[in-house]
């Protein structure tokens, strides 16, 4: 193992974190504004998540070939979930009365999202961006079947020659990692609801 | 000026409001009160636009709002709701200046309108402006509520049942505040409450709403006169019993032992009288029964004792009919600076006396209510 792997299964996990917010988030708020829309957006990305990693990226190969793009591509549709759900969820969730007071105080549709409900449903929607950030951690062990690298590959070997030490080694740096991330992003999630007033 | 003209609202079968009509002046202060599901917060909605009449129209001024742009309209409206609605991931100043930086008011203009409305409201800028709303009580945000609403100042300010979450003592202490700031900021205000302490406090009108219809508009003492039927009589409740203590008339408050004597009894029977009965005058009545006047002891005193009292009689007492408003004798009791009103009936006779004393007593039975 050495630390170029890490150094690129990480790679691959905050790439593929940032194309499912770029992706994700348009489409949670689309989800709200639009409840026609939503209904098929939260059914698909929802099967998305019911497909087999494994299967997925096999999928992907096949049009898009083996390599780093592919592994991508994948991370990114299987981390839709959590991403849309939560901007859905955390949107859907801003108080009635404080909806009503934007439209009565004469916000336009556009300036209420903006002004006011992403605000408040940012920390709901940074929730979903931790799961996507730790479950992609461990997904993209599936990587090194599709040519994509990354610690995957140390496991896969390890479990062909049989090296205990390799296999836990993979393993516990893989944990290593996701548990830095999920402690990380918890943490800068509680700053966020303490500074903006969610108290209770 | 907001005009309400035959407006029907219907949610599938069940109708909100049937065919209502009103119209309410600049600068007045008009509280909707009625049972909940009355339709009067659906009225109060549709001034800005939130919700849609099926028939009917409403004018702002003039202009039918139907044709105005809805965000436009909101900017121009003051809003305050219940559950006060702050935006949380705002600070106190930003919340304020909402409104006025929807209108593209400079930032300068914005601060100096924080700092005008927290001083009002004697909250500190300082000490009040970056904090949050969760870290205000429940009073405080609702101040805050009022101030967000008035920021651009607004000519019309929409108040639904703004301080109907909060303990008694801090509503009352909003209570208050609402009625200085109306007088010196002469909004029209319309206001919607179920407690109908509130809306006699408050009102310039009241508007009294059944079952999507409007069943009483009135001033608040017209609306205790005569409540429209007894829906808003069990509304006024006790203090429609109240209410009959300020139709009381003379009759009913005055004092019936009064001692009277002919006028041609001499000044040493009088003081004679006067002194068994620990009393400083006498009524002097003609040989009819018919009031003549008063006698005051000092005057008794003075005078040759066989002498008829006819001739010490003096008519400073001011006279009310025992029919007359009760409030006459204190108008009269005031007016005069005597210490009583002689009653007299519709022959002329004598049937009681006010004092300041029996005044007070009903005035007191008024307040308080409880047996005279």
């Amino acid at each position: 193992m050495t630390l170029n792997m890490v150094v690129e299964h990480l790679m691959i996990v905050c790439v593929a974190v940032i194309f499912t917010v770029l992706l994700g988030l348009p489409l949670g708020i689309l989800a709200y504004i639009n409840k026609k829309a939503g209904k098929v957006i939260l059914w698909m990305v929802d099967i998305l998540q019911t497909i087999p990693a494994l299967a997925l990226l096999g999928v992907i190969m096949i049009v898009f070939g083996a390599g780093k793009t592919t592994v991508i591509i994948g991370l990114v549709l299987y981390s839709l979930l959590p991403i849309v759900h939560n901007t859905y969820l955390g949107l859907t969730e801003v108080g009635p009365a404080i909806k009503d007071a934007a439209i009565g105080m004469g916000m336009s549709k556009l300036q209420r999202l903006i002004m006011v409900e992403l605000p408040l449903a940012f920390p709901v929607i940074f929730t979903g961006i931790r799961i996507a950030a730790v479950t992609s951690i461990g997904v993209a062990v599936f990587g090194s079947f599709v040519g994509g690298g990354g610690l995957g590959s140390i496991l896969y070997r390890g479990i062909h020659i049989q090296n205990m030490r390799l296999i836990l080694s993979g393993t516990l740096a893989l944990m290593v990692m996701a548990v830095v991330f999920d402690f990380g992003m918890s943490w800068i999630e509680k700053k966020m609801k303490t500074g903006m007033g969610y108290k209770n | 000026m907001i005009e309400f003209k035959n407006v029907t609202k219907k949610y599938d079968n069940d109708t909100i409001l049937d065919d209502i009509s009103f119209t309410v002046q600049d600068g007045e202060f008009v509280v909707f009160i009625g049972e909940s599901g009355c339709g009067k917060t659906t009225t109060l909605r549709m001034i800005n636009r939130l919700i849609k009449p099926n028939k009917g129209n409403i004018y702002i001024n003039g202009k039918d709002i139907a044709d105005e742009d809805p965000v436009k309209l909101r900017r121009s409206i003051g809003y305050v709701i219940q559950q006060i609605g702050l935006f949380p991931n705002m600070t106190i100043a930003q919340n304020i200046s909402v409104v006025p930086k929807l209108l593209k008011y400079s930032k300068e203009k914005c601060d100096e309108i924080v700092h005008d409305l927290l001083e009002m409201v004697n909250l500190p800028f300082d000490e009040y402006a970056h904090k949050y709303p969760s870290e205000l009580s429940g009073g405080q945000q609702q101040r805050i509520g009022v101030l967000r609403a008035l920021a651009a100042s607004p000519p019309i300010v929409l108040m639904d049942e703004p301080f109907g979450a909060l303990d008694p003592i801090t509503r009352a202490s909003l209570q208050e505040d609402m009625k200085t700031l109306q007088k010196k900021l002469k909004k029209t205000i319309i206001f919607v409450t179920h407690d109908m302490d509130e809306a006699l406090y408050l009102a310039d009108r009241i508007v009294f709403m059944d079952g999507g219809e409007i069943v009483q508009m009135a001033e608040p003492d017209e609306m205790l006169a005569n409540p429209a039927n007894n829906l808003v009589k069990s509304f006024l409740g006790e203090r429609v019993n109240n209410g009959h203590h300020l139709e009381l008339k003379v009759k009913d408050i005055m004092r019936t032992k009064v001692v009277a004597v002919r006028k041609s009894r001499s000044v040493a029977q009088c003081i004679k009288i006067m002194a068994n009965r620990s009393i400083d005058s006498l009524i002097i009545k003609n040989e009819d029964e018919t009031y003549l006047g008063m006698v005051a002891i000092s005057d008794c005193l003075t005078a040759p004792k066989n002498q008829s009292i006819e001739s010490l009689v003096n008519r400073d007492c001011p006279i009310v009919c025992k029919e007359d408003d009760a409030k006459t004798c204190y108008d009269k009791l005031v007016e005069s600076k005597q210490k009583y009103c002689v009653v007299l009936d519709e022959e002329r006779k004598t049937v009681g006396i006010v004092t300041w004393a029996t005044v007070a007593r009903a005035i007191a039975g008024a307040v308080w209510g409880g047996d005279e």
